[in-house]
Formats: C-alpha cells, sequence, structure tokens
C-alpha cells in the first residue's frame, strides 16, 4: 500500500500538472479558427463525436510552411544557449569563491546571491531599461569617465537580453555549482598538486571534472527558462529580437489564432523535452553514483 | 455570551456582503483617466471601484473572447469593438439607466455608427488621432529647420529615418494603425481590405524599420519627455502628455504633436459592458458617472484626449478645446480616415507582415 502510494503521488501530480494542461493545449491546435467565445471551433459544444471528426493537423503543417517559425525556433535556441554559456562563465567564479570563502562568510555571501529574489522579477528587468537606456546610469557613467564620446545603444538590442538573462538567471547557475564544488576533497587538489600537476592543471584536470554535475544541473536551470522566455525580449530587446515566446504571443493576441499559437505551444514543447530528458538522466546517474 | 459572538458574527457577514456586494471593475487604457475622478465615484456612490489598465486592444480582446475576464466596463477601440460585437462579447446598454447621454456629441456618435450600427452597445469615451510626436529641437538639430514634422515623410522616407536614427524613434506596435498610415504615405486608401493593396505597405516599412529603435505602444510617452527618443509615431493625447511631462519636468525638452498632412487615422475608445459583467447595474452607474459633462471635461483635461461629449466642452480648460492637435479644425476633421476590422486570412496576413517588418524574417 505505501509503495504504492509513493509510486502514485508523483504521477498524480505530472498527471495534474502537466499532462491535463498539455492535452488542453494539445486539443486547441488541433481546432480551428472562430469569430467566437472562446475563439475556437470545435468545442465540447459541438458534441465530443463531432468534436473529434474536426480535429486536423493543419495547423502543425502551417508551422512548415511559414519559415517564420523555424527561424524563431532557432534563434531562440541560439540565445538560450549563449546566454546560458555566458551565465556559466559569469557564475563559476563567484561560486568557486563562495566555495573557497572562509566558512563564516559563507552564510552572507549565500545571502547575497539570494537577495535580490526578494524583488520582483519584473521591477528588477525594468531597473535594467534604466541602466542600459540612452541617457542611463551606464552611459552616463561611460561618458563621465570619458570612454566614450557617443551613448552607447544597448537597450533594444540583443545585447540587452543577454544581460537580462544572463542577470535573472545567474543564481540558478551558481546554487547547483556552488553545491558540488563544497563537496569537494581539498585532499584531491593536493594531491593532484603532491604528483606534479600546477595549480592551474589541477583545477582543469580535478576541479572542474568534479563540478561537472554542477555545471550540467546549473546550465539546464538556466536554458530551459530561457528558451521560452517572453518578458526579458519583449521589455529589454529590440524588433530584431526574434524569439519563439515572443511569436507565441503575437499568434495568441495580435491574430487571435489560439489553435495555431497552441500548436508553436505543443512544437517548444517538444523541443523542451529533449533537455529536459537529459537532464533527468543526468540526475539519475548522478544518484546512483552516490548510492 | 456564545448567542453574541455569534450575533456578532452574522452581523459582521451581513455587514462584509453589503460592503463588497456592489463592487465594480474598470478595465482601461494607461494613462487615460484623472485618478481623482476614480476616487470622486467611489465616495459619490459608495461603490467599490477596481481599475485595471491594459495598453494594447489586443490584450483586451484576448481577455474578452476567452470569457470571464470579472470586468463590468472596458474599453475596446472601433475595430476592435465590430469585431468583438459580433463574437457576441457584449451586452446591450439600458439606456434608461444611462439618464446622461443626453450629453453626448452626434457628431461622433454618426462616426462611431461604422463600429455599432446602432448605437446601442458603446459608449464614446474619447476619440483621437495617431500622429507624429517630435522633439522639436532634436529634430532641428538633426534635419536643419525646414523638417517635414507634419508630414508622413518625415518617418516613411528612408532619408530622414536614418538621420533621425540617429536621436531615435519609436513605433506603435499595431499593425492595424501603422500599415494604414504607411498606404496614405503611398496615396493608397489606407482603409484597404483587399491583400494586394495592403502588401503595397511592407517595402516602405521594410525600408524604414532597421532606423526605428522599439515599436512600442506604451513607452513612448516617457521617452520623449525624458529626451531619449526624438521621433515617435503615436496616439495624439500620448504624445501630448509626454509634451507636459516634459514642460513639468522643466528638462529642456520640447515635444509638439501633428497629425499628417496626407491624412490621420481618426479612432474611438468606446466603453461597453461584457456580455457576462458580473455587476451591469454598477457598470451602467459608471458609464453614468463619465457621461456627465463635468467629470467628462475634468478626464479630458487631464490626458488631452477629445471626447464625444458635448455638454462637456464648455468644461474643457482653453489649451484643450482650443488646440487643433486635440479637436481638429474643420479641414483637418475632413483628412481624418477610419478603418474597418479586418478579416480573419487579412489579419493573419497583416499581423505575418509586422513581424516581417521588424524581425527581418
Amino acid at each position: 500500500m505505501r509503495r504504492f502510494a509513493l509510486i502514485a503521488v508523483p504521477y498524480v501530480w505530472l498527471l495534474a500538472l502537466f499532462l491535463v494542461p498539455f492535452i488542453i493545449v494539445f486539443k486547441i491546435s488541433l481546432s480551428d479558427l472562430a469569430l467566437a467565445i472562446p475563439p475556437y471551433t470545435p468545442t465540447m459544444r459541438d458534441g465530443i463525436g463531432d468534436m473529434f471528426a474536426a480535429f486536423d493537423f493543419e495547423n502543425f503543417v502551417f508551422l512548415t510552411e511559414d519559415d517564420l517559425y523555424w527561424k524563431a525556433y532557432l534563434s531562440s535556441l541560439r540565445i538560450a544557449l549563449i546566454s546560458t554559456f555566458m551565465t556559466l562563465l559569469v557564475g563559476y567564479p563567484i561560486a568557486y569563491g563562495m566555495a573557497k570563502a572562509p566558512d563564516e562568510w559563507r552564510a552572507t555571501l549565500m545571502m547575497l546571491v539570494i537577495l535580490p529574489f526578494w524583488t520582483s522579477f519584473l521591477i528588477r528587468v525594468y531597473a535594467w531599461m534604466g541602466i542600459l537606456s540612452n541617457e542611463g546610469l551606464l552611459n552616463q557613467f561611460l561618458l563621465w569617465l570619458g570612454l566614450i564620446n557617443e551613448p552607447l545603444v544597448i537597450l533594444n538590442t540583443n545585447m540587452a537580453v543577454y544581460i537580462g538573462i544572463i542577470y535573472t538567471y545567474l543564481p540558478f547557475m551558481i546554487l547547483p555549482i556552488y553545491a558540488a564544488l563544497d563537496r569537494l576533497d581539498e585532499s584531491l587538489n593536493e594531491a593532484a598538486e603532491d604528483l606534479g600537476c600546477s595549480r592551474m592543471q589541477a583545477f582543469w584536470l580535478v576541479t572542474i571534472p568534479l563540478s561537472k554535475n554542477g555545471i550540467i544541473a546549473g546550465s539546464f536551470l538556466v536554458f530551459i527558462p530561457a528558451l521560452g522566455e517572453f518578458v526579458i525580449p519583449s521589455l529589454l530587446g529590440g524588433s530584431g529580437t526574434l524569439m519563439i515566446g515572443k511569436i507565441l504571443w503575437e499568434e495568441f493576441f495580435n491574430n487571435r489564432d489560439w489553435p495555431v499559437a497552441s500548436a508553436v505551444a505543443v512544437v517548444l514543447l517538444l523541443i523542451l523535452v529533449i533537455p529536459i530528458v537529459l537532464f533527468q538522466r543526468n540526475q539519475q546517474k548522478q544518484a546512483e553514483a552516490e548510492q | 455570551m456564545k448567542k453574541s459572538i455569534i450575533g456578532g458574527i452574522a452581523a459582521a457577514a451581513v455587514m462584509a456582503t453589503s460592503a463588497f456586494a456592489e463592487e465594480v471593475r474598470v478595465y482601461n487604457w494607461s494613462d487615460y483617466i484623472d485618478e481623482s475622478l476614480l476616487e470622486k465615484f467611489r465616495t459619490e456612490t459608495g461603490i467599490d471601484l477596481i481599475y485595471d489598465v491594459f495598453d494594447s486592444n489586443e490584450v483586451l480582446e484576448t481577455k474578452m473572447l476567452a470569457g470571464g475576464s470579472g470586468y463590468d466596463v472596458v474599453v475596446p477601440s472601433g475595430t476592435f469593438l465590430q469585431r468583438q460585437i459580433t463574437a457576441g462579447a457584449f451586452q446591450k446598454l439600458d439606456m434608461a439607466k444611462l439618464p446622461n447621454n443626453g450629453n453626448l456629441w452626434d457628431v461622433i456618435e454618426d462616426r462611431l455608427k461604422k463600429y455599432d450600427p446602432e448605437n446601442e452597445y458603446a459608449i464614446n469615451y474619447m476619440w483621437g488621432t495617431t500622429g507624429i510626436g517630435v522633439n522639436v529641437n532634436k529634430v532641428k538639430e538633426v534635419l536643419g529647420d525646414d523638417a517635414p514634422v507634419d508630414s508622413l515623410a518625415l518617418v516613411f522616407d528612408p532619408a530622414n529615418m536614418e538621420k533621425l536614427a540617429t536621436c531615435g524613434v519609436h513605433f506603435l506596435d499595431a499593425p492595424a494603425e501603422m500599415i494604414p498610415a504607411a498606404l496614405a504615405y503611398l496615396g493608397e486608401n489606407p482603409d484597404a481590405q483587399d491583400v494586394e493593396t495592403i502588401e503595397k505597405a511592407e517595402p516602405v516599412l521594410t525600408a524604414i524599420a532597421p532606423y526605428v529603435q522599439k515599436f512600442h505602444s506604451s513607452e513612448y510617452i516617457n521617452a520623449l519627455a525624458n529626451g531619449d527618443i526624438c521621433v515617435a509615431f503615436g496616439w495624439s493625447g500620448d504624445i501630448l502628455q509626454a509634451r507636459d511631462r516634459a514642460a513639468e519636468a522643466d528638462n529642456g525638452v520640447e515635444i509638439a504633436y501633428n497629425a499628417p498632412s496626407e491624412g490621420a487615422l481618426m479612432w474611438f475608445d468606446n466603453m461597453a459592458i461584457p456580455v457576462d459583467a458580473p455587476n451591469p447595474d454598477a457598470a451602467h452607474k459608471f458609464i453614468n458617472f463619465i457621461l456627465d459633462a463635468q467629470n467628462m471635461a475634468a478626464a479630458s483635461n487631464y490626458v488631452y484626449y477629445a471626447n464625444g461629449n458635448k455638454a462637456s466642452q464648455e468644461f474643457l480648460e482653453e489649451d484643450v478645446i482650443g488646440d487643433p492637435a486635440i479637436y481638429p479644425n474643420e479641414t483637418t476633421l475632413e483628412k481624418l480616415y477610419t478603418t474597418s476590422p479586418y478579416g480573419p486570412k487579412v489579419q493573419r496576413t497583416v499581423t505575418r507582415m509586422w513581424t516581417k517588418i521588424k524581425s527581418g524574417t
């Protein structure tokens, strides 16, 4: 009985929070646009039999006919990959510093990483608009230093999107890497150095491989939400920033085409399933290795 | 003792329900009312007013078509109103509950019939034009003293835009307004409904899109007022609000608005009651409150938009009623055009074109 409950609980969870919403979205993606409330047809009101008879994959075929969609998926992938990599470059040294810091500092350092979360995400992104704009803090500062003569155009470009994503998701990168580095046995590094490794070599050959799981976990935690990101590109990005989150918005709000919007969402989910499965595998392997 | 506690709870519950029973939820455009009017409504009627804002018709329409928005009064623009009426999103107004509707201005009511043929679903809140706001000094600096600030050529001629890009240009992120404007620039019918004509707007917009810093429908108010940008293609009152904010801040920024001489879009924002409004009674009370000549005048004096209320005109300040950018004179009024809603197929073409223009793909 207890075993049954143990298995049942996660499945009920998955069913209620993932499968049911997915089926609803998938159902809408098979229907057609209509000027009504809700704005698609057929619905349950038409009778279950007729509803199923009217379903088709037209909207998915439509996605393949216009190059906008795959370009948007690709561009989202590129932005998510680059910003994940950049987050790693920024996050790893911070996590490393935290793990090497004296014990009495660690709690404070941890607080500093988590503290920004106490402010609303939206407000923090808005703050970046104030920092990056032509008349913003950054440009004023650089002009004052005399490093530039003309304000740099950063806001409303992809650069601002990268900055926004790196800033927002940095703690998701730092925390798992910190957790991995924290558990690292210092004597392994000492052994490496005793055996003739330089400091740098020991870092590349011992520390990095042993914190691999933290790097992988952090990267997925940044990559997956960054791929479908909507708020950051719409506030900080410019007209040239093509991301699938924005396409989804346009289908839904500008075209009022819920069926096509749902089809876009279903495909996005399928794209996301691959990294999620990889992540799951990695977590499992890690758990097994520890046993 | 126990009894009195229960009695007290019951009494409190009754009071609570009566206190919460009268509640009205209004969903209006951002920066579109004098906030003190909201307080006045609460004190005068005792109704609890919840006031939310949006900045695009699309967001409102999606909520209306999804149903169950929970709002009692919403303010869609003309073409959107028409489409939502067809979809069955609104209920007919009960004119008996709107004694102030005698204040309405017949000129505007007539124009509104294009979208609501019997004037039975909606009451005009405000109307305005879509045109060009400029930072006078910066534009002169870039284009010289004879810059064509009252012509669509300012924003649709790439030669001008290339220079203006250095000081920043924002466009509305509203294809249903920008495409008609591009058609007007070409001398085509801005209200064209056939894809062939609409597509003529694409090369015009594509040529200048690289010089547009942002397509957004509300940020330009602040951006203009702060001097972050020098040109905005936007809504008349919003640009006049930017002018006012800059003047208040005394930051040396001077903003001017012009309805383009080639013709400008005239649009109408109208109050309507969703078919599933939780409290249609209170909704009528709110609309009637706004219809009051002095209240309507207070709103217009605050946001610099013209309204559809004839009786309010005597209470309007001179810089509102006397400003041709707000209340255009006869000749300009003749040049203003209105548009009709696109069908779903054309809409898709328009949105697709817009994405292509903005992102290059």
